[in-house]
C-alpha cells in the first residue's frame, strides 16, 4: 500500500530497547486504589456508591453524565473507604473527586452483561451501547469516550477504520507489546468497531521500528480480506491522527474538522482490544498496559496495571528509583504531563510513567532566538513557531492566533530541535490557555449582558404593571366617586 | 521527594546547540583560512588574529555596557564567527586600525545596538566590510599578489608585525588587482571583456586560489568544500547557495552569449570573487535570512541578481556584500509574505474545502 | 529665479488650502469611539469604577480621563481590550492580583431579607423571603452590589477558583519548582 509523505517531523532517540523486549507482567493488586471519577474527556462521571459500601469487580462506581462521558468501574472487589478530593495526575496539582477503594483480595466479579456472541449480527447501536457501559475511552492518551467516536458514522460516509499502532513517542512500548502478545484480540476488536462504524476497510498502521509487532498483526489479520497491515515511516509525530490519516490514505483533514470528515476514523490498538473484551466477554475497562521506563528506574517494565494504582506503588514494583530523577512524566516525553507527586493514580489515559534523568531530558537555559528556521522545518502543521513565539512573548496573542496558533497540536518537535533551547511549546500552551480563558470571559460577559438586559425588561414590566394597577385603581376611584 | 513542574512538555531535546552550530561553521572555514594564511604569510595571520581578537574584546565591552552576563554569550562562538568572516573579506595585509574599525562596525553597530544575538537586521560582517570599503577605498581595494608563508622574500613574523602595526611596507609597490577589479578597470578603459580575460588567471587558477584577492576571495574550491560540509551537517540547507550560484551562473551565461565583449561568462561569475564565500557562509546567516524554504530561494535569487548587476554595471568590482545587505533589508518582507502552507488549510489560510465524498 | 520662488509659493499655498479644507470637511467623527468602548464594558452599571454606569465610564475613557484598568468585574480581559481599542499601554499587573470575583453567601448568617436579590444586577441570586439565598456563580460577575447591601455581612467576595478544566500553563519562567 502506498504511503504518502508527511512534511516536517523530527527523528528522535527512541530508547525503546529499555522495555521493548519485556513481556507484559501483571501487577499484584495494590493495597489501595484511588479511582477518579473523571478519567476521560467530557463531563465527569457521577458517583453511585457511598463510603463504607462493598463493591464487586467490574461494578459501576460512577455513571456517565451527558452525551460525552464515560462510567467508571471498580478494578477489583473491595470496600469503598472514602470519596474525597485527591490530587489529580495533572501538572496543576489540583484535586479531583476520587473514590478510594480498599481491595479485599477476593477479586470477586459482579454479574457482567451477557457476551455478544455474534457481534456482526448485532446492530451498531448495540455495539456502541456495550462500549459505552464498559467505560472504554481512547487509550492512546486522548481519553475520548470511544462510544461517541464509534457514532461518527452518522456524520457522513466513512470507509476506513484506521487502527493506530504507530506509538511514535520515545520510551513507550505498551502498544508494541499488546500487538505482539494479543494480536488476535486487537484484530477482533477492530473488526467489531468497523462493524459499529459501518466502514468496509480496516487498516492497521505500525511504525517501521516494530517489525515483530508487524509480523504478529499480519498473521492475525491474514484471514480477513478487508484488514490490511501497513508500515509507516518512523517519523515523530506519525501517531497524530491527522498525520497518520494523511500518510496512510493521502487525505488531508481540513482545519477545524475531524478525520471522519474525510471518511476515516482512528482508534488505538489498545482501545480495540478493550472493545473485544467488552463485546465478547462483557468485561468493562478495569486495567491497562503501562510502560514504566526511564534512566532513573531500577527495572523498566511493561505492566498490566489496575486503574487507580498509585504511581508510587508502580515504581516500587519496578525496583524503585535507582537515581534521583529530573522529571517524572505521565505519558511520553514529547507530549506527556509532569506529575505533581507520586501519590497520584494511574488512569485510563496513562500510557507510560517515565522517570527521566537530566542527561535524558537534555534541558538547558534558553538563549536568544537565532532565527535558524529549524522549527519551521520540523513543524508538521506547517506553522511558523519562531514568529508565533515572538508574538506570545510580547502578549500579542491575537496575532499569534492569526498566523495559526490554534492549529498547533503541541507535538513538541519545535522545542526539541531549537538550538537555543527556547521552550516554544510552553509558550504555545500558555497562549492557547489564555485565549481559551479570554474566550470563556467573553462568553460570560455576553451572558451577563443578556441577564442585565433581561432584568431591565423585568423591572420595566413590573413598573408598568404597577402603573397600570395605579391607573386602574384611580379610574375605579373616580368611577366610585362619580357614582356614590 | 519534590518534583519539578516549571515547564510543560517536551522533556527531550536534540543534542544540538547554538555553540555547536557556530563551531561547525568555523571548522568549515578552517581549510580555506589555512590556505590563505599560507598564501599571504605572517602579516595575513596577524591581521586575522587582530580582527577576531578585536571582535571578542568589543563583544565583551558591549555586554559589560549593557549590564548583561558575559556567559554564555561570549563563548557561544558568534563573535568569533563574525570576526572570522570579516577577516576573510578584508585585504590580507590590512593594517590593525582597519581591523579595529571593522570590528566596531560589525560588533557594536551592526549587532549590539540592535539588541545582540538574533536581533540584527543586517549581516554584521558585511556591515563592517561595506563601512570600511566606503570609508577607506584605497586600503580596501589594494589587493596583494601572493607572498607565500615560508617563501624567499616573504615577510617573517617580526616584519609582519611591523607591516600590520607600523604601516611599514609600501602598499603601492606591491599591490595588484583582483580578477574582477582588473576586468572592470579594463572595461572602463574601453578594452572588451573577451580581450582582458586573457590577462586574468585562468579558471582553474581562480578556483585553486593562486591569485590576488581579499583574504577569502582566493581559494574558491576550499570554500566550496567547507560549504558542502555545512550542507552535509545540515547546518544550512541547499536553497540559498543553489539560488545564489545558480542565478549568477544563469545571468552570466545568458548575457555573455548576448554580448561577450561586455559581460563575463557564467563560469567566471561563479568562480571569481567571493561567490562561494557569500553563497555558503554570508548569505546563509540565520539571523538575517528568511526562515522558510521558499523564502530562502527568493532571497538567494535576489542576492544573485543584485550581485551580477553590481558587478556588471556599478562602480564596485565585487557586489556580493552590497547584494547581501540589500536583501537583508527585504528579509522581514519576505518572511511576512512567504509562509509555509498550514496543514489542513489552503495557501491563503482558509480551511481546505470539504471533499465530495462527505 | 523669481519664477521658481513664485511657482513654489503658489503651489505651497494651494496645497495648504486643500489640506485645511479637507481637515474641516472630511474630518472623521470621533463619537463612535465612545460607543465602541461601551460595548466592551460589562454593561451592568455596578458603579465600582466610580462613574455613573458604564456609559459614564465609556465617556471618560474616550476622553482619556480614566485608566483602562478601571473595571474590576471586567478583569484583565476587558482591560486588555480597552487598551487595544484606545491604543495605550496598560499596566495589567494589578488587575491580575485581584482577579475576577464571585459572591458567596454564608448560609449561617443569611436572614433571607431579599435585599441582595433586589439589587443584583444580573439576577444571579435565588431565594425567597425568610428563605436561604444562594448565588448562581455562573451568572455572578463580581460587581459587589450585594456585598455592600447585605445587613448581616453574610456575603463575601471570593476569587473564582481554578479548576482542572480552567487551569493552564503560565508563561515560561513563571512557574516555580514544586
Amino acid at each position: 500500500m502506498r504511503i504518502f509523505p508527511v512534511k516536517g517531523g523530527v527523528h528522535l532517540e527512541y530508547r525503546k530497547e529499555l522495555t521493548s523486549e519485556k513481556p507484559i507482567v501483571a501487577l499484584p493488586m495494590p493495597k489501595i486504589l484511588l479511582v477518579p471519577v473523571q478519567q476521560h474527556m467530557g463531563a465527569p462521571a457521577i458517583t453511585m456508591v457511598q463510603p463504607g459500601e462493598t463493591v464487586a469487580k467490574g461494578q459501576v462506581l460512577a455513571r456517565g453524565q451527558g452525551l460525552v462521558s464515560a462510567p467508571v468501574h471498580a478494578p477489583t472487589s473491595g470496600k469503598v473507604v472514602d470519596i474525597e478530593r485527591i490530587t489529580a495526575p495533572h501538572p496543576s496539582g489540583l484535586p479531583q473527586i476520587t473514590i478510594i477503594l480498599e481491595p479485599d483480595g477476593a477479586d470477586r466479579w459482579v454479574e457482567l452483561p451477557a457476551p455478544i456472541n455474534d457481534p456482526f449480527a448485532a446492530t451498531p447501536a448495540e455495539i456502541r451501547e456495550r462500549v459505552a457501559v464498559s467505560g472504554i475511552v481512547g487509550l492512546g492518551g486522548a481519553s475520548f469516550p470511544s462510544a461517541v467516536k464509534l457514532g461518527l458514522g452518522s456524520r457522513g460516509k466513512l470507509d476506513i477504520l484506521l487502527v493506530n499502532g504507530a506509538e511514535c513517542e520515545p520510551y513507550l512500548t505498551c502498544d508494541d507489546r499488546v500487538m505482539r502478545e494479543h494480536s488476535e484480540e486487537v484484530v477482533d476488536g477492530a473488526r467489531i468497531m468497523a462493524h459499529a462504524l459501518g466502514t468496509a476497510n480496516i487498516i492497521i498502521a505500525i511504525e517501521g521500528n516494530k517489525p515483530v509487532a508487524q509480523a504478529a498483526m499480519q498473521r492475525a489479520a491474514s484471514q480477513f480480506t478487508n484488514v490490511a497491515v501497513v508500515t509507516v515511516p518512523v517519523q515523530y509525530p506519525m501517531g497524530a491522527e491527522r498525520h497518520l490519516t494523511l500518510a496512510v490514505t493521502g487525505r488531508e483533514t481540513p482545519a477545524r474538522k475531524l478525520t471522519a470528515d474525510v471518511g476515516v476514523v482512528v482508534h488505538n490498538v489498545a482501545t480495540a482490544r478493550a472493545v473485544h473484551h467488552a463485546v465478547r466477554f462483557g468485561r468493562p475497562l478495569l486495567s491497562r498496559v503501562v510502560t514504566v521506563s526511564g534512566g532513573a528506574i531500577a527495572e523498566a517494565k511493561n505492566i498490566d496495571v489496575p486503574l487507580g494504582t498509585k504511581v508510587a506503588d508502580l515504581l516500587e514494583f519496578c525496583g524503585g528509583l535507582k537515581r534521583p530523577p529530573h522529571r517524572i512524566i505521565s505519558g511520553g516525553p514529547m507530549m506527556g504531563q509532569p506529575l505533581p507527586s507520586l501519590e497520584v493514580p494511574v488512569v485510563k489515559g496513562t500510557s507510560g510513567i517515565l522517570a527521566l534523568l537530566s542527561e535524558e531530558t537534555n534541558e538547558a537555559p534558553s538563549q536568544p532566538c537565532i532565527r535558524c528556521g529549524s522549527c519551521v522545518n520540523v513543524c508538521p502543521c506547517g506553522l511558523v513557531p519562531v514568529e508565533m513565539a515572538s508574538f506570545v512573548r510580547n502578549e500579542k496573542l491575537d496575532d499569534a492566533a492569526r498566523i495559526g496558533l490554534m492549529d498547533c497540536v503541541s507535538c513538541g518537535g519545535c522545542s526539541y530541535i531549537c538550538p537555543s533551547h527556547i521552550p516554544l511549546v510552553h509558550y504555545f500552551n500558555y497562549a492557547k490557555g489564555r485565549l481559551n480563558a479570554l474566550d470563556r470571559d467573553r462568553r460570560k460577559r455576553e451572558l451577563v449582558k443578556t441577564m442585565v438586559e433581561a432584568r431591565g425588561v423585568r423591572l420595566e414590566k413590573q413598573a408598568q404593571a404597577r402603573r397600570d394597577a395605579a391607573a386602574a385603581a384611580a379610574a375605579k376611584n373616580d368611577a366610585n366617586r362619580a357614582n356614590p | 521527594m519534590s518534583i519539578l513542574i516549571d515547564k510543560s512538555a517536551p522533556f527531550a531535546h536534540a543534542p544540538n546547540s547554538v555553540q555547536q552550530t557556530m563551531l561547525t561553521v568555523i571548522l568549515a572555514l578552517v581549510p580555506a583560512t589555512l590556505f590563505d594564511a599560507w598564501l599571504f604569510g605572517w602579516p595575513a595571520i596577524i591581521m586575522f588574529v587582530n580582527t577576531i581578537g578585536f571582535c571578542l574584546l568589543l563583544e565583551a565591552g558591549c555586554l559589560a555596557l549593557a549590564d548583561r552576563p558575559m556567559q554564555p554569550t561570549l563563548t557561544d562562538g558568534s563573535a568569533v564567527l563574525t570576526g572570522w568572516l570579516l577577516a576573510m573579506s578584508l585585504p590580507p595585509w590590512a593594517p590593525w586600525w582597519i581591523s579595529l574599525i571593522g570590528a566596531v562596525f560589525s560588533i557594536c553597530l551592526a549587532k549590539h545596538v540592535f539588541g545582540g544575538l538574533g536581533q540584527n537586521p543586517f549581516n554584521p560582517a558585511m556591515v563592517g566590510r561595506i563601512a570600511l570599503l566606503v570609508s577607506f577605498p584605497l586600503q580596501m581595494t589594494g589587493f596583494l599578489a601572493p607572498h607565500k608563508l615560508f617563501a624567499e622574500g616573504s615577510p617573517g613574523l617580526g616584519e609582519g608585525l611591523g607591516i600590520i602595526f607600523g604601516g611599514h611596507g609600501n602598499f603601492d609597490s606591491i599591490s595588484a588587482a583582483s580578477a574582477l577589479g582588473y576586468i572592470k578597470t579594463e572595461l572602463s578603459r574601453g578594452i572588451p571583456v573577451s580581450q582582458s580575460m586573457a590577462h586574468v588567471p585562468d579558471l582553474m587558477d581562480l578556483a585553486m586560489g593562486m591569485h590576488p584577492g581579499s583574504f577569502g576571495e582566493t581559494s574558491a574550491l576550499l570554500i566550496l568544500a567547507g560549504g558542502l560540509v555545512l550542507l552535509a551537517r545540515r547546518i544550512i540547507s541547499w536553497h540559498i547557495p543553489v539560488a545564489v550560484i545558480g542565478t549568477l551562473f544563469v545571468f552570466g551565461t545568458v548575457f555573455n552569449a548576448v554580448d561577450p565583449d561586455r559581460f563575463t561568462s557564467g563560469a567566471f561569475q561563479v568562480l571569481s570573487g567571493a561567490t562561494f564565500l557569500g553563497a555558503f557562509f554570508i548569505a546563509t546567516d540565520y539571523v538575517t535570512s528568511p526562515v522558510s524554504k521558499p523564502g530562502q530561494l527568493v532571497f538567494g535569487i535576489g542576492v544573485g541578481v543584485l550581485t551580477w548587476v553590481i558587478r556588471s554595471f556599478a562602480g564596485y568590482p565585487e557586489g556580493m556584500a552590497f547584494a547581501v545587505l540589500l536583501m537583508n533589508a527585504l528579509t522581514p518582507l519576505i518572511d511576512h509574505h512567504i509562509r509555509p502552507r498550514a496543514f489542513g488549510r489552503t495557501r491563503k489560510g482558509e480551511p481546505l474545502p470539504a471533499k465530495g465524498e462527505k | 529665479m523669481l519664477l521658481a520662488i513664485g511657482s513654489l509659493t503658489a503651489m505651497g499655498a494651494a496645497l495648504g488650502t486643500v489640506l485645511g479644507v479637507a481637515a474641516r470637511y472630511l474630518a472623521v467623527e470621533s463619537d463612535p469611539l465612545e460607543q465602541e468602548i461601551l460595548s466592551l464594558l460589562p454593561g451592568s452599571n455596578c458603579a465600582q469604577c466610580g462613574f455613573v454606569g458604564c456609559a459614564g465610564a465609556a465617556a471618560a475613557l474616550a476622553a482619556g480621563e480614566a485608566t483602562v484598568t478601571l473595571c474590576p468585574p471586567g478583569g484583565k480581559g476587558v482591560a486588555e481590550k480597552l487598551a487595544k481599542k484606545l491604543g495605550v499601554q496598560a499596566d495589567l499587573s494589578h488587575s491580575e492580583d485581584k482577579g475576577p470575583m464571585v459572591a458567596f453567601i454564608n448560609e449561617d448568617s443569611c436572614i433571607g431579607c431579599l435585599r441582595c436579590i433586589k439589587d443584583c444586577s444580573t439576577d444571579a441570586i435565588v431565594g425567597a423571603n425568610k428563605q436561604m439565598h444562594t448565588v448562581v456563580s455562573e451568572v455572578c460577575h463580581g460587581c459587589g452590589k450585594c456585598f455592600k447591601v447585605c445587613p448581616t455581612e453574610a456575603i463575601e467576595m471570593r476569587p473564582i477558583p481554578v479548576t482542572i478544566e480552567t487551569w493552564h500553563w503560565q508563561k515560561p519562567g513563571a512557574h516555580a519548582a514544586h
